[in-house]
């Protein structure tokens, strides 16, 4: 007996409300792009500069009490958050502090990081520093546009791949389902104002690659059921090729999400931000490489004859059902 | 039918075994760390019985590469400085003076008396005192020009002689500046490399980034505030004329001088003239000693050029004060009590032992050529990294043991394939981690993890392929062939579109994120493999053996 998450030869209509699929990804989209500039993302210390210090302690985290001790130094605008996890021992408590960039400095004084821990100290006597970082004006002001580089860089490139491999449509409806991918992580980052870092970067170009792969998936199997059914329409086409593919797509994706959960429950805090942007994004970039990719193929037409060389842009098939 | 050739076969297997024998010491991980650092220590400081027995505990004709672990994973510090690289600019200036003002001395009757001005950092301003005499002087002192030994630089010179009104303007030249930055850089490089190697860290990594900036990452160091402290020792020696002493720190130095507090006597200072007749850059050696009356000391020795410059500044000046300073402090000023022509000599100040041999290892190390301003740092405490590691390990294995029963529902005695593809292939990342000498971070375990999780997809991709083929009942053996032939694009496409993501990312990341790049990138090359190559033939060879009529995807 084997598993079988998606019923054999399924024959499910994919378009059949793409009006309401697709609107719900542009309406997704534009509130994403609203949160961006009404909420912002909350940014960390990579791209704003400052300096984060976590603590460990046996004693429980009083954040008033910490925020108390620090005050007096005059620092500016200082976060005390604390950090839970699973994997932490009971007797163990967590706390990150933010402390935003200092002016006339590049990276934190040591008398600064001094001052902060003694005051800690008078707090808790226990405490302890596991980890501490700072990064300077200059750096975070690069880090932002080599991060904004490498996300337009990855774009470009892809776009530029496919359209080598496939067709230019094909190109945009990959691109639009990347775009769609990353505007709505970054919209759940917004959301939720989990901390956006370098990693995050990291996680975006690897949805990026996911989704793609996702994509490029269903456009071989569209590229190759186009040649073999050349009476069929395009929406018939792309429907049966996502149908095709879908216990491939379903598979693959459970596979990734079973090994991502995992990490995240069990990877520790450190790293948890950057796994739940994966997570999202393999959730999003399933979805999108069916129900945004494919109909933007639907609406620009494919060229339909792959024997002979494209002739006016390939476009003389245009679907009429678009 | 299904055919793979023997040559294939063995190749294939070949390179697997081969690339899991090279993974094999991560699994016995604190031996064969013992074993490479006690191999590391008789190599530089010769056997002893203690470390003769730590190298026997990893045999040696094992492969003993190791899969380096991140900052964050091990705990350390890491340090992002930038090389203030046009600090060199206004001292290499300052060198030129005496010998501009020789040369235009020399010229008196056409350009007049001459004197220093303030300029710009990094430029020569020299007043003379007949305008109309310009042009020799611009001739005279682009003489003193060098040709620039470089590959950009060729056919030019090193400094660049400019006039207006009655100001010569004396600078390094475009050329010259690309060539001092890039020295300035490998300098400051190497004499941080050498002040960790002193410390005797393991596996410290000091590496270029770019133009003028070096990171610097240190393993178990306690924190960045302690690297900076190891590094950011100066040791900048000079020997310098005394012009006068005061007690005053404001004193008026008068051009070309400087006013420099004594180290040991407070409330003294001295007005030295600011070019230095010898540096601490013309030393070749420096040793801890004592002196005479028994007092600890440091005796050093010049190169030839530094001994004859310090021979004739001696033999012309007895009887006048000099200094001796040590980052911009005076260690002691005595007087010149005879030419010392050796190009050796002692230097006293009240020194513990313990502080003359330090003294003795900067000035052997050398002075950083600039300073060093830290853009960013980093510190992790060994528990922290630790906790990662654990954590890493859990979730891994979690994930894997997760995965491979999914795969073993789904496709059955395929999925076993696949599952045995699966186990080889992190095997695979983990040899090639170590060949490369890559390093393995916390983002990194998320891309094996990753891995894991998309490694399957390329078999996925098959065997669903395999599953459709069997519909239109060819046979099995046709349909496992149609099944690999067909997914093949689909499975290249895929890849090669994260792949370029992956590099990238590699490209432009840094650190943390590399490491990620890293093992995503090596995860998409061994899962394509372990899936077109491994899988096919472990299927290829069940199928030889047991020809079945029907088979079950």
């Amino acid at each position: 007996m084997r598993l079988k998450l998606v019923p054999p030869d399924t024959k499910w209509d994919f378009f059949k409300r793409w009006q309401l699929t697709f609107g719900a990804s542009a309406l997704a989209m534009v509130l994403s792009i609203v949160m961006f500039f009404a909420v912002g993302l909350n940014f960390g210390i990579d791209f704003l500069g400052g300096t984060t210090i976590r603590t460990e302690s046996s004693q429980a985290v009083d954040v008033a009490a910490y925020r108390g001790a620090i005050a007096p130094l005059d620092l500016g605008d200082v976060t005390i958050t604390q950090v839970f996890d699973a994997s932490f021992d009971e007797d163990e408590h967590v706390a990150q502090i933010r402390i935003q960039q200092q002016e006339g400095h590049e990276a934190i004084t040591p008398e600064v990081i001094e001052q902060i821990k003694t005051a800690l100290q008078g707090v808790d006597s226990e405490i302890e520093f596991p980890s501490i970082e700072s990064v300077g004006p200059k750096v975070s002001g690069e880090l932002v546009w080599t991060a904004i580089e490498a996300v337009i860089l990855a774009i470009a490139a892809v776009l530029f791949y496919i359209w080598l491999r496939f067709e230019w449509q094909f190109s945009l409806g990959a691109v639009a389902a990347l775009v769609h991918d990353v505007t709505l992580t970054i919209g759940i980052f917004c959301l939720l104002q989990i901390r956006f870092d370098l990693t995050i970067i990291a996680a975006l170009l690897t949805i990026v690659g996911y989704s793609l792969n996702d994509t490029v998936v269903v456009f071989d199997r569209v590229r190759e059921n186009l040649r073999r059914y050349k009476k069929l329409d395009l929406k018939e086409v792309l429907n049966l090729s996502i149908n095709e593919t879908l216990s491939r797509t379903v598979m693959t994706s459970v596979t990734t999400l079973i090994a991502l959960v995992s990490l995240y429950v069990l990877g520790g805090d450190v790293i948890r931000g950057f796994v739940f942007a994966m997570i999202w994004g393999v959730v999003v970039g399933t979805y999108s490489s069916i129900f945004v990719a494919a109909p933007i193929l639907l609406r620009l037409g494919v060229k339909r004859d792959w024997s002979k060389p494209s002739q006016g842009g390939g476009t003389q098939f245009a679907d009429v059902d678009a | 039918m299904l055919q793979i050739p023997t040559w294939k076969r063995v190749l294939i297997w070949g390179v697997t075994v081969l690339v899991l024998f090279m993974a094999v010491p991560n699994l016995f991980y604190p031996r064969v760390e013992t074993h490479n650092d006690a191999v590391k220590q008789i190599e530089a400081a010769g056997a002893t019985p203690e470390r003769e027995e730590a190298a026997v505990g990893w045999p040696s004709w094992m492969p003993s590469g190791l899969v380096n672990l991140g900052l964050d994973l091990r705990g350390g510090a890491y340090l992002l400085a930038d090389v203030q690289v046009a600090d060199v600019y206004a001292e290499r200036m300052t060198g030129y003076w005496p010998e501009v003002r020789d040369a235009l001395r020399e010229e008196r009757d056409t350009v007049g008396a001459i004197r220093r001005v303030d300029g710009p950092d990094g430029e020569l301003h020299v007043k003379i005192a007949n305008p109309d005499g310009m042009e020799t002087a611009i001739a005279v002192v682009s003489n003193l020009s060098r040709p620039i030994l470089s590959l950009t630089g060729v056919g030019s010179n090193d400094i660049e002689v400019s006039g207006s009104g009655d100001t010569l303007v004396v600078q390094l030249s475009e050329h010259e500046k690309i060539a001092t930055d890039d020295r300035t850089v490998k300098q400051s490089l190497e004499i941080v490399r050498r002040r960790v190697d002193e410390a005797g860290t393991r596996e410290p990594s000091i590496q270029r980034q770019g133009e003028t900036r070096i990171i610097i990452q240190v393993p178990g160091v306690g924190s960045a505030q302690e690297l900076k402290d190891l590094i950011g020792q100066t040791a900048k020696l000079t020997f310098q004329p005394v012009v006068s002493r005061t007690s005053d720190p404001d004193a008026t130095a008068g051009a070309r001088n400087i006013v420099v507090p004594s180290m040991d006597e407070e409330g003294t200072y001295y007005i030295l003239e600011e070019a230095a007749v010898v540096s601490g850059e013309e030393l070749t050696d420096a040793q801890p000693s004592f002196d005479q009356n028994g007092r600890p000391a440091v005796s050093f020795r010049f190169n030839p050029t530094g001994a004859r410059k310090f021979g004739d500044y001696t033999r012309d000046n007895i009887g006048s004060p000099f200094a001796i300073v040590l980052d911009n402090e005076v260690i002691s000023a005595p007087t010149i009590q005879d030419h010392i022509p050796g190009g050796s000599g002692i230097i006293t100040g009240n020194f513990t032992i313990e502080e003359s041999t330090n003294l003795a290892v900067l000035l052997r190390a050398g002075a950083l050529p600039a300073e060093m301003i830290f853009l960013q740092e980093r510190t992790i405490g060994p528990e922290l990294g630790a906790d990662s590691v654990e954590a890493g390990r859990i979730a891994t294995i979690v994930a894997f043991v997760a995965v491979l029963a999914f795969m073993g529902l789904s496709y059955g005695l395929f999925g076993v394939f696949a599952n045995i593809a699966l186990i080889v292939n992190v095997g695979l990342i983990f040899g090639l981690l170590s060949i490369i000498g890559a390093t393995l971070t916390l983002p990194g375990i998320a891309g094996i993890v990753l891995t894991v999780g998309m490694a399957v997809d390329a078999n996925v991709l098959v065997f669903e392929r395999i599953r459709e083929e069997l519909k239109t009942a060819r046979g099995p053996s046709r349909a496992i062939e149609l099944g690999y032939e067909k997914a093949l694009s689909a499975i290249l496409d895929a890849n090669v579109t994260t792949f370029i993501t992956a590099a990238i990312l590699y490209a432009l990341g840094s650190g943390p994120v590399r490491g990620f790049a890293i093992t995503l990138g090596l995860g998409i090359l061994t899962s394509v493999f372990t899936a077109i190559f491994i899988t096919r033939l472990l299927i290829v060879m069940w199928f030889e053996r047991r020809r079945p009529k029907t088979i079950e995807v």
